[in-house]
């Protein structure tokens, strides 16, 4: 092949993802170009429609290095593909497509990453499941599921957080906040209010309100608020809406994780047993 | 010194007092850790009323303003003592420096536990990351003041001026005396060049050629990255911008680094100069010099020569008399974070935020302060810059490498007899530097700090500079009487308390590294934690966000692969250890009981 026409299909707008090539558009991340091609990248701290954050790191990916995309045969990329010393760990929800990519996503390697960070989660946390609310509706429970984990492998870290359960109808239990963000930036982003932010440094990164107490029920936060809902895990819950839905028929109980599109299903709550 | 804590009962008063030092300082300067910095100053603490104030004072919401408190190490939100004291914890300037626990003993003199205030408010104690007093031994910060080459006797006197309460002006004023220690001159220490002569030999380059000197010199960032300074200021002058900004990395946050600090103590001029020709080449108006909270005591000097610069027409409107060309600089201080040292970090702080380093691309050139073309670079990084446009780019590729132009200012503290500054030309070996700081017995050195890289006495052949061993300065010799395991064990604590928090695998991961060395270290080791050590560390190294979580294991990764026997002689000889230890967790009830014998003991 001349470098020409090597370089013509370079310049297409593709990226190949474990072999499988995808189209993308001009500003697109690699989790944007996956999502929309129905290719699952895992993640927790991203939601479509909300600026990436790129904290989580579920979405771990490899990305080949140019070197190697480049300028060697087909064969060789392919032999070299499975090498880590070519290839840069980047943030598929962050990190823009570019044409060319060679990417790897679902190996057992990075999994084991993934499942290793999602352990971290469990541990950093106090994570109850059997009893939580968000059971069987929880994303990072789904994530273990998925990921194949057993247990919290490192010993618990059993941290003190706060539960604020000031307001009236909603509750929000720390002992559960992966720290994603969804819920700062849902306010922010979508709700037009600016209820919750980050504080700390390292392990004593923790959730705060904005309002003068810093407690929930002074703030500005309402039931209808997305902001009340996108927690993917058991941190804001709606009171008074305990095991509506019974466990065996929760959105994880009849769907995988990895199914493209369940944010829908997730947020509205409509938790049916047909879907 | 006023304790103005004593206040809180009269709650009307407090308001007022809160309320006037808020206004004061704003009006000072309005950035957000400056007013902080004051509050905690004068009232020991930023409690939640004083958060709300400010918040409406600075018109922020109270969450960003409490985030911020609770991010930087010099912020508390509970009252510190009257006399704050903080030891350094860093193996070359660290209260165990010189083999004594001098915290403890402190501590025990003034009848204070670490990490507390005492009960009448008057002292509180505690340690906090490298202050960048390496080659002076063990130190400390007293209200922010450095307090250098600490012994046994100066910890008895410094307990004693504590409990009478003596105003820190009339302590002993060679205590505060940090000297240069410069110990060889290269290129840019030989003199700090008179005010104007670079900008002069810039103006009368004019902007196309002095940038073109900078790229052609070769220089590189001397910050740690080693990026092109000339390609850099190229981006960024490109970029359309509604703004673009200068910006001056004196954070000097990596254990063992201290040239900076000499740097902006008597290179202040050529400094500014550099951050003016860069100014110039990228089109800026406003510059900002970073200073590390720890270096706080340098501010009236740096401010005392942007003063006199102003007034020499080196600063402020028409430069030198060019039409058009006006560039300043202020100062902004930093309160104890080492994240903050990454550039986009960096530029979260001076925004008054968290020190969250950002989602990259786009980098600072492009989307830099205020989402504007920044440049960002290190204090030695200008300097060179400034002494390139006034000598040419020829003077400056001929010392050094072919890939590593230029020298290297190296800040050699640890085991050898000469510690201070040594500036370099690039691909000197490290024995030669070695040989010439008198480190008789070196069984290892850390090169460009605890993010650096560890190596053995095998090594020693090696060459500093961007393809071999690259450094932002640090160099920290080992004897062989040092434990290298206390050396990593050190240096693990040290990035569980600096990491930001932001992504899970650092967040997390240095905590669980810092614990399983600590298990190692104890002697409650096993094989199964070694390779768990390897397999953690391999994983917060890859696939952490920002530098800090990509370094951090390095000093882990290095001592298991050049020094295995360091680990390995703790380890006890069985599969499984529980990571649960029976008797420690029994510690806080022996405590609260007051006792300490046999029968509260579980062996
Ligand atoms: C955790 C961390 C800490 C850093 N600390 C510093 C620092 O204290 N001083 C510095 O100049 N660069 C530091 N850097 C590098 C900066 O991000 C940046 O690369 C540098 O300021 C660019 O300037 P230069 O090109 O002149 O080196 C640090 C990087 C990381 C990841
Ligand atoms: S409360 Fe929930 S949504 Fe908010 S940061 Fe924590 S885990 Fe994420
Ligand atoms: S690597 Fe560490 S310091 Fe960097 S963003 Fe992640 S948590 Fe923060
Ligand atoms: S989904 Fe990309 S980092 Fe969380």
């Amino acid at each position: 092949m001349s470098a020409d026409t090597k370089q013509n299909l370079i310049t297409q707008n593709t990226i190949t993802i474990d072999g499988q090539e995808i189209p993308f558009q001009a500003g697109q991340t690699i989790m944007d170009a996956a999502l929309a091609a129905g290719v699952y990248i895992p993640h927790l701290c991203h939601r479509q429609g909300l600026t990436p954050h790129g904290s989580c790191k579920l979405c771990v990916v490899d990305i080949a290095s140019r070197s190697a995309s480049s300028h060697n045969s087909n064969r060789r990329l392919q032999a070299k593909f499975a090498v880590d010393a070519d290839s840069r760990s980047a943030s598929a929800c962050t990190m823009p497509a570019v044409a060319g990519q060679q990417i790897s996503n679902n190996t057992p390697a990075l999994n084991e990453v993934r499942k290793t960070i999602t352990q971290m989660l469990f541990i950093e946390g106090n994570h109850i499941c059997p009893s939580c609310e968000k059971c069987g509706d929880c994303t990072l429970q789904a994530m273990a599921y998925h990921l194949g984990m057993l247990d919290g492998h490192f010993p618990q870290f059993f941290q003190h957080r706060e539960v604020d359960a000031s307001h009236p109808t909603i509750m929000l239990d720390r002992d559960r906040c992966i720290l994603c963000e969804l819920c700062v930036r849902a306010s922010r982003e979508v709700d037009g209010k600016n209820v919750f932010a980050i504080a700390g440094r390292g392990i004593n990164a923790h959730l705060v309100v904005n309002s003068a107490s810093g407690k929930l029920v002074d703030s500005d936060l309402e039931t209808s608020d997305m902001a009340a809902h996108i927690c993917p895990v058991g941190a804001i819950l709606i009171k008074e809406h305990g095991y509506e839905v019974p466990i065996g028929q929760r959105t994880f109980d009849l769907h995988q994780v990895s199914e493209i599109g369940l944010e829908k299903i997730i947020l509205t709550k409509a938790r049916q047993p047909d879907e | 010194m006023k304790n103005v804590s004593d206040a809180d009962s009269n709650t009307a008063g407090t308001a007022g007092l809160i309320h006037s030092i808020i206004a004061k300082a704003y009006a000072e300067s309005p950035h957000l850790l400056h007013v902080l910095y004051a509050l905690q100053q004068q009232c020991l603490h930023i409690s939640e009323e004083a958060v709300r104030e400010v918040a409406a004072h600075l018109d922020l919401p109270s969450s960003q303003v409490d985030a911020v408190v609770e991010f930087y190490s010099f912020f508390h939100k509970i009252p510190r003592g009257r006399y704050d004291i903080l030891f350094s914890n860093c193996t070359s300037c660290g209260y165990m420096a010189g083999g004594v626990d001098l915290m403890a003993m402190l501590g025990q003199q003034l009848n204070i536990v670490a990490d507390n205030t005492r009960g009448d408010g008057l002292v509180s104690m505690g340690q906090t990351s490298c202050i960048g007093m390496c080659d002076h031994g063990a130190a400390l910060l007293v209200n922010g003041m450095p307090i250098i080459s600490l012994d046994v006797a100066m910890i008895a006197r410094i307990a004693a001026l504590v409990e009478a309460e003596t105003p820190l002006k009339d302590w002993p004023s060679g205590w505060f005396q940090v000297d240069d220690n410069i110990r060889v001159s290269g290129l840019l220490l030989k003199d700090d060049l008179s005010a104007g002569v670079g900008l002069r030999a810039m103006l009368a380059l004019g902007t196309e050629d002095t940038l073109s000197e900078i790229i052609q010199s070769g220089l590189r960032g001397r910050g740690g990255a080693g990026f092109s300074t000339g390609m850099k200021w190229q981006l960024c002058r490109e970029v359309q911008g509604s703004a673009h900004y200068v910006v001056c990395n004196a954070d000097e946050g990596e254990p063992g680094t201290f040239k900076d600090r000499v740097l902006l103590h008597s290179y202040a001029d050529s400094l500014f100069e550099g951050m003016t020709v860069c100014a110039f080449a990228v089109g800026a108006k406003q510059g900002y010099l970073y200073l590390r909270g720890e270096y706080r005591y340098l501010l009236p000097h740096l401010q005392s020569v942007l003063v006199r610069r102003r007034e020499l027409g080196l600063l402020g409107v028409d430069i030198l008399g060019q039409p058009g060309f006006s560039f300043d600089i202020d100062i902004v201080v930093g309160a104890g974070a080492y994240i903050c040292g990454e550039e986009s970090a960096l530029i979260e702080s001076l925004e008054g935020k968290r020190g969250i380093p950002r989602v990259r691309p786009p980098f600072p050139v492009t989307h830099g302060y205020l989402g504007q073309p920044t440049v960002v670079n290190n204090v030695e990084t200008f300097i060179a810059a400034a002494h390139i446009v006034l000598r040419g780019s020829v003077w400056f590729r001929a010392v050094g490498t072919e890939k590593s132009a230029g020298s290297k200012i190296l800040s050699i503290s640890g085991d050898c007899a000469a510690p201070g500054i040594y500036e370099y030309p690039f691909g000197v070996t490290i024995r030669q530097v070695l040989d010439d700081c008198g480190a008789k017995d070196a069984q290892a050195v850390q090169v460009g700090g605890p993010s650096g890289m560890l190596i053995g006495s095998a090594e020693f052949d090696r060459r500093l500079g961007f393809d071999d061993l690259s450094t932002g300065g640090s160099l920290m010799v080992f004897s062989q009487a040092r434990d290298l395991l206390v050396v990593i064990v050190n240096f693990a604590h040290f990035f569980a308390h600096e990491s930001c928090g932001f992504c899970t695998p650092c967040r997390v991961g240095t905590t669980l590294l810092k614990n399983g060395l600590d298990k190692i270290a104890s002697g409650h080791g096993t094989r199964y934690d070694l390779d768990e050590m390897q397999r953690l560390a391999t994983l917060v190294k890859c696939r952490s966000h920002c530098g800090l979580g990509q370094t951090a294991a390095n000093p882990i990764l290095d001592g298991l692969q050049r020094f295995p026997q360091v680990f390995e002689q703790r380890l006890v000889h069985r599969d499984f250890e529980p990571h649960f230890d029976l008797d420690a967790a029994l510690g806080e009830a022996r405590q609260i009981s007051h006792r300490d014998d046999a029968a509260a003991h579980i062996e």
